[in-house]
């Protein structure tokens, strides 16, 4: 594990190893971008976030800020820096950044965001320290700027003279940060856009400690904590006298509504939480899935409804369709089921705390662990780890300040280890949702009213009342209720529009066939009326919706008979992108069978071609996946499920072929970990119709004789 | 609690124990050796994948005193210095999403290869279902076997 290197250190090594230049600049601050030379003497007047720093022997380092999950940011952002640099990618080495507890704006992993954040005050850095370089090298060869470029970690004079970067560091770093840089035309980008495999690709594939779960410091016990098996219930009295007898056990403690097992490791500890007595007792109502069922009736046919998005008269244009098309569509709960389970480390020391483990949102946590410690949050460090998946989950904070708690209450370092069982049973999970969806055409065929009533259970606003269609119809309603669970929920990828989107593109093919248009075509008409006499408030761009439809249908053929295959589409606009689908089916052994998804995404300028193919194709899988398998029920308020033999995640052998294309538009980035997984249940869904006649409703499919895979 | 005579990756590890704990408990929590990871501790991921008399075993289920006379091999004894084919491979295509149960993958494609090294699609897919990617590598596994195969072909 790399220490906990603070960016003074840091500076201090630098320095040390004689000197060259360490541009500081803020990654996160909104305000103007002004990035200084970080000289001897002002090292303790810097405050940035993160460091630039070439040194003498060539190696750039560039300090990464953000939670890598897997979603690639570790190697984007620094390829962003690297090509405004011209900086050798060979030579190029990335750190992970502790939590800065100042100045920070975003050091957060969530929301697809961070490239739509940071992109411009990246370049910006890279461009800086390019422009400082090439001024040394003029001044050294007393030419002027103009006449010298750079290229691969080299300034190249217009005569054929070269000097590497690293020659250049010290001298760069003695001169003033000029206020103005040109930043390069985008269609001159040659390392973004290109190919470049994960930074941390030699230490996965070698078993390096680099994941939460593998952390580790001398002295450090482990330890397990008993929640309450069912939502409702509460911890009334437990009894672990045999327990704490057992080996390697050092306490067994009660804290909440919890029991900690605290030990030498984890297997010892396994078996003495096996021993500890516990009694619960009701706290609150003990739902099981026939109960959701039941709410989810009576929130979409009660009054107790929050209007999101009003235009027109929906009822008056109902009374006059030709036709009203009427379905309901239902989600199950979730659990992120992230491949490392929750884990972390804590070791309070009285007036303070150090933490370190998987975090999409440190910040948050060392908020509140100052909170319930009651002391500074400068007291509380925390050291980021790699991420073995999250998946929106560690995004809340829970796990992070159950540590914290146990160790301020043993008062010695521990890593809380969650089983799997623990981590499926012992909730934040994707709400589970109801849409009801009405809509009216009239005599020609076009939608002249749509409505949506989204019942969720702690789902909050389950509807995205600005998305498409919205200002594309001349009468829209959409409302939201929700119902306050002891079921806990939070951000699941793509939050609600991964099943939202998945309602809505298959209602839509219902609408356009009772229409009878094609799909495609009557979602470009819908487009066409948002562009010319839009509804109300826009938030997509119809022309870029327009183009991943077009190249979507173009790539997978739309339309023209391929023998024996099915075709389903399906597009959606998330999280600033847009992901087009077309999934296609074919019949085997009297049961549909999902054989390839095309899938068109505009998220503007491709930073690295590898990392967003691969979240394409994850999140299509992912997609399919849980649309397929996921469900996670209730019996009297506990989760039926607990571990991979009933809970069912997508195996090797259960996806299809995937090709991925881009919309090449030079526009600025967006972000990509979650934007293509909500078209996919919708493509998939539309397709089985096409191939079996048969509408699905409810996910998840296998459990309604869905495809096989 | 039992001494076991363990033999990892070519060295030798005495380790005190009850007869049993798991291997994946052991290297994790009494050898330091990490990179063989929890996933489920039941069987059903993968993720503890390591190679015992060079079968592709799941360490999650596997009592250390079955394994006392046995060679076992985890992650970071495939290669010296990260240079086995399957890891090249890996590296090349570019697998990794969050990287987690990446070892898992790689030692289970590793013992196949090694036995069979032509596998066909359906022999591929045979052994890389029992390992759970939940970031959905799936396509690239996929490739990675196949890159692997012919680079241990030459
Ligand atoms: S941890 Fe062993 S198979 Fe999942
Ligand atoms: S890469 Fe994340 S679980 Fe496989």
């Amino acid at each position: 594990m790399s220490t906990n290197q603070s960016r003074r250190d840091f500076f201090k090594t630098t320095a040390a190893a004689g000197g060259g230049l360490v541009l500081g600049f803020s990654w996160f601050s909104s305000e103007a971008f002004q990035p200084q030379v970080v000289g001897t003497a002002a090292a303790d007047a810097i405050d940035f976030n993160a460091y630039l720093a070439i040194s003498p022997s060539g190696t750039v380092t560039i300090f990464s800020p953000n939670p890598e999950i897997g979603q690639g940011i570790k190697t984007a952002f620094p390829i962003i820096v690297a090509e405004e640099l011209d900086a050798d990618w060979e030579k190029v080495k990335v750190e992970q950044s502790p939590l800065d507890t100042k100045k920070f704006e975003r050091q957060l992993t969530g929301g697809s965001g961070a490239i739509r954040h940071s992109w411009e005050r990246l370049r910006k850095a890279g461009a800086t320290a390019r422009a400082l370089l090439i001024e040394a090298a003029a001044q050294q060869w007393g030419v002027p700027a103009s006449e010298c470029s750079a290229q691969k970690g080299m300034v190249i004079h217009s005569s054929g003279k070269k000097i590497a970067y690293g020659d250049l560091a010290v001298a760069a770093s003695k001169l003033p940060v000029p206020k103005e840089v040109k930043l390069k035309a985008t269609s001159s980008f040659s390392l973004i856009g290109s190919r470049v495999k994960g930074v941390d690709n030699k230490d996965i594939l070698t078993g390096k400690n680099l994941f939460g779960i593998d952390y580790k410091r001398p002295g450090m016990l482990h330890a397990q904590v008993q929640r309450p098996p069912a939502f409702g219930l509460k911890l009334k009295s437990f009894d672990a006298t045999e327990a704490k007898k057992m080996p390697g056990i050092v306490n067994v403690v009660s804290f909440g509504n919890k029991v900690a097992i605290v030990g030498k490791t984890n297997w010892e500890v396994m078996q003495a939480r096996k021993a500890v007595k516990i009694e619960w007792e009701k706290e609150k109502d003990l739902e099981s899935s026939a109960d959701h069922d039941r709410l989810f009736k009576e929130m979409l046919n009660g009054t107790n409804v929050t209007v999101q998005r009003k235009d027109g008269d929906v009822e008056a244009a109902f009374k006059n369709a030709h036709k009203v098309i009427e379905a309901e569509y239902q989600c199950p709960f979730l659990p992120h089921s992230p491949m490392e389970p929750m884990n972390f480390f804590a070791h309070f020391k009285g007036d303070s705390i150090e933490l370190a483990g998987p975090s999409q949102t440190p910040e948050a946590a060392q908020k509140q662990i100052a909170k319930m410690l009651n002391i500074a949050p400068e007291k509380v460090t925390l050291e980021l780890t790699r991420m073995g998946g999250g998946f929106g989950r560690r995004l809340n904070t829970d796990y992070a300040v159950e540590a914290a708690e146990l160790s301020s209450i043993i008062k010695a370092p521990v890593k809380v280890t969650w089983t799997r069982e623990d981590d499926m049973t012992g909730g934040i999970y994707r709400p589970a949702v109801r849409y009801r969806f009405k809509a009216s055409i009239d005599k020609a065929g076009n939608m002249t009213a749509f409505m949506l009533h989204g019942a969720g259970l702690n789902a909050g606003n389950s509807t995205r009342q600005d998305n498409f269609p919205a200002g594309a119809v001349e009468n829209l309603l959409i409302q939201s209720s929700d119902y306050k669970s002891p079921i806990t929920t939070g951000p699941w990828r793509a939050p609600i529009t991964n099943f939202l989107a998945y309602a809505e593109q298959a209602f839509l093919d219902e609408v356009a066939a009772a229409a009878g248009k094609d799909p495609v075509q009557f979602r470009l008409e819908l487009l066409d009326k948002a562009e010319k006499s839009p509804v109300g408030k826009i938030t997509y761009e119809t022309k870029r919706f327009r183009e991943v439809i077009k190249l979507a249908a173009e790539k997978s053929g739309w339309g023209k008979k391929k023998k024996g295959v099915s075709q389903g589409f399906s597009v959606y606009f998330s999280h600033a992108s847009y992901v087009a689908q077309v999934a296609e089916m074919t019949m085997a052994k009297g049961k549909p069978v999902l054989k390839k998804v095309y899938a068109a995404v505009d998220c503007g300028i491709v930073i690295n071609e590898s990392s967003a193919k691969n979240q394409i194709y994850g999140a299509i899988v992912d997609g399919i996946g849980h649309a397929m398998y996921g469900n996670l029920t209730f019996k009297d308020g506990a989760p039926q499920q607990e571990n991979f033999n009933k809970y069912r995640l997508i195996r090797y052998n259960e996806v299809p072929d995937i090709e991925a294309h881009f919309v090449n538009n030079g526009i600025e980035p967006t972000g990509l970990g979650e934007p293509a997984l909500p078209p996919t249940g919708g493509a998939l869904a539309n397709a089985i119709f096409k191939t079996t006649g048969k509408r699905l409703y409810n996910q998840p499919f296998a459990d309604q004789d869905g495809p096989l895979g | 609690m039992a001494l076991f005579q363990l033999k990892i990756n070519g060295k030798n590890y005495p380790v005190d124990v009850d007869a049993n704990t798991p291997l994946l408990w052991v290297l994790r929590d009494h050898l330091d050796l990490v990179g063989t990871k929890y996933g489920c501790g039941m069987a059903m991921c993968g993720a503890c994948t390591v190679h015992v008399n060079g079968d592709a075993t799941r360490s999650c289920v596997l009592p250390i005193s079955a394994v006392s006379a046995a060679n076992i091999t985890t992650i970071e004894g495939l290669s010296e210095k990260g240079t086995h084919p399957v890891q090249e491979a890996w590296d090349e295509v570019d697998v990794p999403q969050c990287g987690y149960c990446q070892a898992g993958q790689i030692m289970t494609a590793s013992a196949l290869l090694s036995k069979n090294p032509n596998p066909s699609d359906k022999d591929i897919e045979e052994a890389m279902v029992g390992n759970i990617c939940r970031c959905g590598t799936y396509h690239r596994i996929h490739d990675a076997v196949k890159v692997a195969a012919t680079k241990m072909k030459k």
